[in-house]
């Protein structure tokens, strides 16, 4: 167990130990320095992709949220078969290699590009982007309809609510956690994703790790020591205060 | 207003940006530049053999040495106490939330014939060995980056194994190793095939891995599938023939998977 530990944290470590090197030697630590982090604020490519990279991911989570939440509600109301055809569509991008959704959707814009004035950039990665993320959305708001009482959908009707306000009234509080635990997915996927990206950025509009991957291929550069510290202590605080959330939660529950 | 006319917005989403799009991949593989029908390209397919098996090979290996500690790590991590659980998982699952390319990079570091290890190695006399640029580096970075696909799939069945069965199995007489093939691995099937299809269709289908860390003599399926996109070598209507394929062999693999798993799907 340890050493499965000791095998995840070494790289980890080591990127974090050597961002406060001063040379850029990759073996020998000679001297305490913060000159890469300063390196890393004032490098314009890293910080105009980061923002990039954060407005597509809340841009196609909060859509991809939207439609898939309406999505889920319509193929619940579905017959058997077109509900299970429509599910195994929804399935295929999480399924299928991701290069391979990467690849199709190239495609499908190069055909465009080459018909209309589209052009691969910003709006090509958002529509990517929502693509593989309503799936996820999809997988985590369905569960909830099954656990819910058809009927007390209907019973709101009989008291006397409109059929809408008796989905927000009714269904909508039910759904709730999955379309949260959806959004949330579809967010960090956003963020993370490299390969879709990769295939439909063109070069006007880059995410960071699409920066990261240009910065790998180039010399050694420390800067991507220093960006990895900053993300992994940005993990360890979100998943600290996700774990504070979850637990105070359930103590309320248990009380 | 019926309810299932909300998912028409997601209907047409789907059919235009899911379906379609792997439609043209199935069209882009059987048709020349002409537009007219031809199987050229997917025969043209066999000519990258090599890379296809060796892509098959360090997926299957990296696949397997992700089961062979997984197991182990998902199985302590299902008998600890409830409460610390949780932590133990998060701690385990921590490094999956840094983006792969910052973790193989890592390991850039670490194996590099400058890096850390050759260092270490070189003060006790040894080395310096090639590390980085060969397939181990390839199979170490799949099994770095994909462990965890391993893990939490093998413990979320584990989890629900009740305590009673081993005692029950110790009863009646099963050593620990009987106990181990006998009740555990049967009991956490579903984990089993779920972990491996989630290790190995990345791995197969990677193509940063095998350029960072395996330079440039070690190309795998999807490193071949950027060439033809995005490389020198543009040549869409082969880099279709060749996802095509790569679609039918995961396609394959998963039907197998699924043969050992009668109960259950094989989920994502």
């Amino acid at each position: 167990m340890s050493l499965v530990l000791f095998f995840l944290y070494i790289p980890i470590f080591v990127l974090i130990v050597f961002s406060f090197n001063e040379t850029k030697s990759r073996s020998v630590f000679s001297g305490f320095t913060l000159d890469w982090y300063v390196r890393l604020f004032n490098n314009r490519i890293i910080i105009s992709s980061l923002i990039n990279t954060i407005i597509i991911a809340c841009l196609a989570s909060v859509i991809s949220t939207v439609l898939g939440t309406l999505a889920a509600i319509g193929i619940n109301n579905m017959k058997k078969i077109p509900k299970a055809v429509v599910m195994n569509v929804t399935n295929m991008p999480i399924i299928n290699p991701e290069i391979v959704t990467g690849v199709s959707l190239m495609l499908l814009f190069v055909f465009f590009a080459a018909r209309m004035n589209l052009e691969f950039g910003f709006a090509t990665l958002l529509i990517a982007h929502i693509t593989f993320d309503v799936p996820y959305v999809i997988l985590n708001v369905m569960p909830k309809f099954n656990q819910m009482n058809p009927h007390i959908y209907e019973a709101a009707q009989d008291l006397g609510c409109s059929p809408f306000k008796a989905f927000r009234k009714v269904v909508l509080p039910e759904i709730m956690p999955g379309v949260v635990s959806g959004f949330l997915m579809s967010f960090t996927y956003s963020l993370d994703d490299f390969v879709i990206s990769y295939f439909t950025s063109g070069s006007t509009s880059q995410t960071l790790p699409i920066t990261i991957y240009s910065m790998t291929r180039r010399k050694v550069s420390p800067e991507i020591n220093a960006l990895s510290t900053l993300i992994f202590i940005a993990v360890v605080i979100v998943l600290i205060v996700k774990n504070a959330i979850e637990s105070r939660s359930q103590k309320r529950r248990e009380a | 207003m019926k309810l299932k006319y909300f998912s028409a917005p997601y209907l047409v989403w789907m059919i235009v940006f899911i379906l379609v799009p792997l439609l043209m991949i199935a069209y882009f593989a059987f048709t020349g530049d002409d537009g007219g029908f031809t199987v050229k390209y997917i025969s043209d397919v066999g000519q990258y053999a090599n890379i296809f098996v060796r892509s098959i090979w360090l997926s299957l290996i990296a696949t397997a040495i992700c089961l062979v500690i997984a197991y182990p790590v998902a199985f302590i991590l299902s008998r600890m106490e409830k409460h610390k659980q949780g932590t133990m998982l998060m701690i385990v699952m921590l490094p999956m939330w840094m983006n792969f390319l910052l973790r193989t990079y890592a390991w850039m570091t670490l194996l590099g014939n400058n890096g850390i290890i050759n260092y270490i190695l070189g003060l006790v006399g040894l080395g310096p060995y090639k590390l980085i640029n060969t397939s181990a580096a390839v199979v170490l970075g799949m099994v770095y980056n994909y462990l965890p696909f391993m893990i939490l799939p093998l413990y979320s069945v584990m989890e629900k194994i009740d305590k009673s069965m081993f005692e029950a199995a110790d009863d009646l007489g099963c050593s620990s190793v009987q106990t181990l093939f006998r009740v555990i691995v049967p009991l956490s099937m579903p984990g089993i095939t779920s972990g491996i299809t989630m290790v190995f269709v990345p791995a197969i289908s990677t193509f940063i891995i095998s350029r960072m860390l395996g330079g440039g003599s070690n190309l795998l399926i999807g490193d071949l599938i950027e060439m033809q996109f995005l490389g020198n070598a543009y040549n869409p209507h082969l880099g279709a023939a060749i996802s095509f394929v790569l679609m039918v062999i995961i396609l394959v693999i998963m039907t197998i998977m699924n043969q050992f798993d009668p109960d259950e799907q094989v989920l994502m």
